[in-house]
């Protein structure tokens, strides 16, 4: 009986057509959104700068969930505490741009012992305490004087820089911090840690295990994800600039970002981008106001949930083969030579 | 004097915790289901008996004869669709669409409502207590809760472990697979203890309505509390239910005396210790953790 | 395919007859064109080897398992579409292989499960105290602290409770003790005195030849022979086992 394939027969790729172009195609859309604020009107700017956050944000609540298994309702804890980091060291004196790295470690580093207590949990019962640990930041930061307690703070530094010269730079920094998210997360995602994480997810017993190796990754993860939501957070202090508990560790961040990953497709990288793009799309058309963005959005992400729960892209993805972001392989017959 | 008032008022705010949290802990230990819309459905439960009250011409105290019933069907119907439909995906789904339900809910209430409260009125005995001493009060509306709660959750131990039902939901929950071979169907189990779930939160959400005012966002603080309770007390035992929400009652009255900022984070506090230090709980069987 | 003569007719009254079945675990394909019948008072012996497709058969039979091409027929209707719980209420049960009883539940609550959804028939809660007379002295134990062997009983109590026409038993033996296995085996023929048909799926073929009215053996999915215990040598059934004897002849002919 003859063998299905030899090993000549099979080439194995990261994507079906020419990664160069993918590449130089990639390079283009760099180099206009670097250019955007000198390119485009004032108004776009802003919300390409919404935009880079919530791309920021929801990139890592993907490598959470849908590359580690872990759906946490809790990361606008880390938005918060980022914001609130580049408050205090604006505060202290520090240039709050130069504090947005600064945010991110203090992120992480909250993140690590915290997940010494969020491991014991799993699934729901590990989402809900998510969201305890960013209740309970919530409570702590508002009884906190220093920062204006319930009422917040204005963050300080900013008015060095003249108006114009200001949103620039506020443009630049949500761009560098949602295409380092980005590109970081890709880098894992082909690291040894990108190995370990994709064996997780192929083998369900191994993800439900607790063996070192499976909770050292995702400990990983989470620090990562929680200093990625970190520098969303000081961005966005320094974006709106009243910085307010409220505000900052609301609940709807976390809508957000999961909605969006949810339509655009859980465990790819573009999906967030593309869920983010469709949101934004969609909020623009529909000018709503009030909550109405956020009905029509839960309500189609649980219907992809259901019925399409590889997102948009993730359908697009598997009926034409494309990836712009590839952390896969492809393992195909090669056509037999004539 | 002052602390065994706070005891007390900690267990009063316990039983009602228990209430809001058998219907979440019911639907987990059957389904494997953590359904985050679950503190959302007292709410609209609360809201649906203002609602119906006037138009069927009842004093809304009775409210709950007809709401309970009403949700108890909704609780199947979503159960046997929606739910269902997640839960036959994966357990992932089910959790992102339970979010995602909770956060259409708040909002569309928040769009009907807007975010001022509604509050479920009983007439005279509101506010009125019996005066143990100076400093204990004991309102009737909270005794009344507490009595309902220890009923209720009775009344469903002695369904669990005594009728034909209540053992079928036990074998489902205990090996789904065994149970279909001896002839349950367990769609349907499914959907009675969601039924059973949405009923006790709508209770609940009644209650919470008659004890202070409801707005569309008091799902998710109280679904924090209920799920306080079921892990403080330990997931798997409906007693330990009880004991749990008392305990999250009197950690947060605790608080609340030294000063009313510190009420919720004394009780987040005394579950991060509890998750810490004993994570299966006071009475719990291991079933949610690693 | 071998067999001793002709595959013999049954001389029970039809019960239950699967026709060209096949089943796949995902790409493997674990039951390959099989077909028999069961009959009345009748008991068939499923043999074979680890992983011949002997227990998802099973399980396809009680509805767990999709099958992707053939007919399940039980007293006369075609129930290849049914669900588990709609088959129980036909009168099909599977004791499942590894037992699986309600662990948290008492043996009483056990078997009161069972007998929920039965249907009129011999084998109430009584009788199976009667069968067993270990149990109602421990009736209000948990199930979880039973031994292997009382913990098979309880399943097949359980089973039997719903009063079945055909009761499917899935690797009675394993992991018991000789002298357990042959207590629970002696139970068979009062099952099948009351006209029930019994499917049996057996690794240890001794046991399976002494109550088996025709065996039936699998090889990779596929049927391998088939006879009555009278009929086959021990040669033919290590063929048709293991795909070869010790000399090196495959069932299907020619060297292995």
């Amino acid at each position: 009986m003859a063998p299905l394939a030899t090993l000549e027969s099979v080439k194995v790729r990261r994507s079906t057509h020419s990664p160069l172009l993918n590449l130089i195609g990639l390079a283009i859309v760099v180099g206009l959104l670097s250019a955007a604020p000198w390119i485009v009107s004032q108004s776009l700017a802003s919300i390409l700068m919404n935009f880079f956050i919530l791309v920021t944000m929801a990139t890592m609540w993907n490598l959470l969930a849908g590359y580690a298994g872990m759906v946490s309702i809790g990361q606008q804890a880390f938005v918060g505490l980022g914001a609130y980091a580049t408050l205090y060291f604006a505060i202290k004196g520090m240039n709050p741009f130069v504090a947005i790295p600064l945010a991110a470690l203090v992120c992480g580093a909250i993140a690590f012992p915290v997940t010494y207590l969020l491991f014991r949990l799993r699934g729901g019962y590990f989402s809900i305490a998510t969201w305890v640990i960013a209740d309970t930041a919530l409570l702590v930061i508002g009884t906190i004087a220093f920062f204006g307690g319930g009422t917040g703070h204005l963050l300080p530094g900013l008015s060095n820089l003249g108006p114009r010269a200001l949103t620039d730079a506020e443009y630049l920094a949500t761009w560098i911090v949602a295409f380092c998210a980005i590109l970081g997360t890709y880098l894992l995602l082909r690291s040894r840690l990108g190995l370990v994480l994709a064996s997780m997810r192929d083998n369900e017993v191994a993800s439900r295990s607790s063996g070192a190796r499976v909770t050292s990754a995702r400990r990983m993860v989470f620090v990562v994800a929680a200093a990625g939501c970190g520098a969303a957070g000081a961005v966005l202090a320094i974006s709106q600039p009243f910085v307010q508990p409220n505000s900052v560790f609301s609940l709807q961040w976390a809508a957000e970002m999961i909605f969006v990953t949810m339509i655009g497709g859980l465990g790819t990288i573009e999906g967030p981008i593309v869920g983010s793009i469709i949101f934004f799309v969609l909020q623009q058309s529909l000018q709503q106001q009030g909550a109405w963005y956020l009905i029509i959005f839960g309500t189609v992400a649980m219907v992809v949930a259901i019925w399409q729960p590889r997102g948009l892209w993730g359908a697009f993805r598997a009926k034409f083969h494309v990836e712009l972001l590839p952390v896969g392989h492809w393992v195909r017959e090669a056509k037999p030579e004539k | 004097m002052i602390w065994v008032n706070v005891l007390i008022q900690g267990i009063l705010v316990g039983g009602f915790y228990a209430l809001f949290a058998c219907g979440l802990s019911l639907m987990f230990g059957v389904m494997k289901v953590i359904n985050l819309a679950h503190g959302d459905v007292a709410v609209v439960a609360g809201y649906t008996a203002v609602f119906l009250a006037p138009q069927l011409h009842i004093a809304e105290v009775w409210s709950f004869v007809v709401v309970v019933p009403i949700f108890a069907v909704a609780g199947y119907v979503i159960q046997r669709t929606l739910i269902q439909k997640s839960i036959d995906r994966d357990p992932f789904t089910t959790l992102l669409v339970t979010f995602g339900l909770s956060v259409v809910i708040e909002n569309l209430l928040l769009e009907i409502y807007s975010a001022n409260g509604q509050s479920v009125n009983i007439g005279s005995l509101i506010g009125d207590s019996i005066h143990v001493s100076n400093v204990i009060y004991i309102s009737y509306i909270s005794l009344t809760v507490l009595i309902t709660a220890i009923v209720v959750l009775g009344a469903l131990q002695l369904f669990l472990s005594k009728t034909g039902t209540g053992r079928l939901i036990r074998a489902v929950a205990d090996d789904r697979e065994a149970a279909q071979l001896s002839g349950a169907n367990y769609r349907h189990i499914f959907g009675i203890a969601a039924a059973i779930a949405f009923a006790t939160v709508a209770l609940a959400g009644i209650a919470y309505g008659m004890m202070t005012e409801i707005a569309p966002t008091s799902g998710g603080i109280n679904l924090l509390y209920a799920f306080e309770s079921v892990v403080i007390g330990g997931i798997g035992s409906l007693w330990g239910t009880l004991v749990g929400g008392v305990l999250l009652g009197i950690a947060q009255q605790v608080g609340a005396q030294i000063n009313p900022e510190y009420q919720v984070l004394a009780g987040n506090l005394l579950f991060l210790i509890i998750l810490g230090v004993r994570p299966h709980g006071l009475f719990g069987k291991k079933t949610a953790f690693s | 395919m071998t067999s001793g003569a002709e595959p013999p007719v049954s001389t029970h009254e039809s019960l239950f007859e699967v026709r060209d079945l096949s089943v796949f675990h995902g790409q493997l394909c674990a039951v390959d064109h099989v077909s028999f019948s069961v009959g009345r008072g009748e008991v068939l012996a499923m043999i074979g080897a680890n992983g011949a497709g002997k227990s998802t058969l099973l399980r396809t039979i009680a509805g767990l398992h999709e099958a992707a091409n053939g007919t399940i027929v039980f007293a006369g209707s075609d129930v290849s579409t049914l669900a588990p719980h709609r088959r129980v209420a036909l009168g099909i049960s599977l004791v499942p292989e590894g037992r699986r009883l309600f662990s948290t539940m008492t043996l009483e609550e056990n078997l009161q499960v069972g007998a929920h959804f039965a249907k009129k028939g011999p084998f109430s809660i009584d009788k199976i105290y009667q069968l067993f007379e270990w149990m109602p002295d421990r009736r209000r134990q948990r199930v979880g602290l039973f031994s292997g062997g009382e913990q098979q009983a309880v399943a097949i109590g359980r089973a039997l409770v719903t009063n079945p026409q055909l009761l499917l038993l899935d690797e009675l033996s394993l992991g018991l003790a000789p002298i357990v296995i042959e207590r629970i085996y002696a139970l068979i023929p009062e099952i099948v005195s009351q006209g029930v048909g019994v499917l049996l799926v057996e690794q240890d073929v001794t046991q399976a030849m002494a109550v088996a009215d025709r065996v039936h053996c699998l090889l990779e999915g596929k049927t391998s022979l088939v006879g009555t215990p009278a009929q086959l040598t021990p040669q033919q059934i290590e063929r048709a086992y293991f795909g070869s004897d010790l000399s090196g002849t495959s069932p299907h002919g020619g060297a292995a």
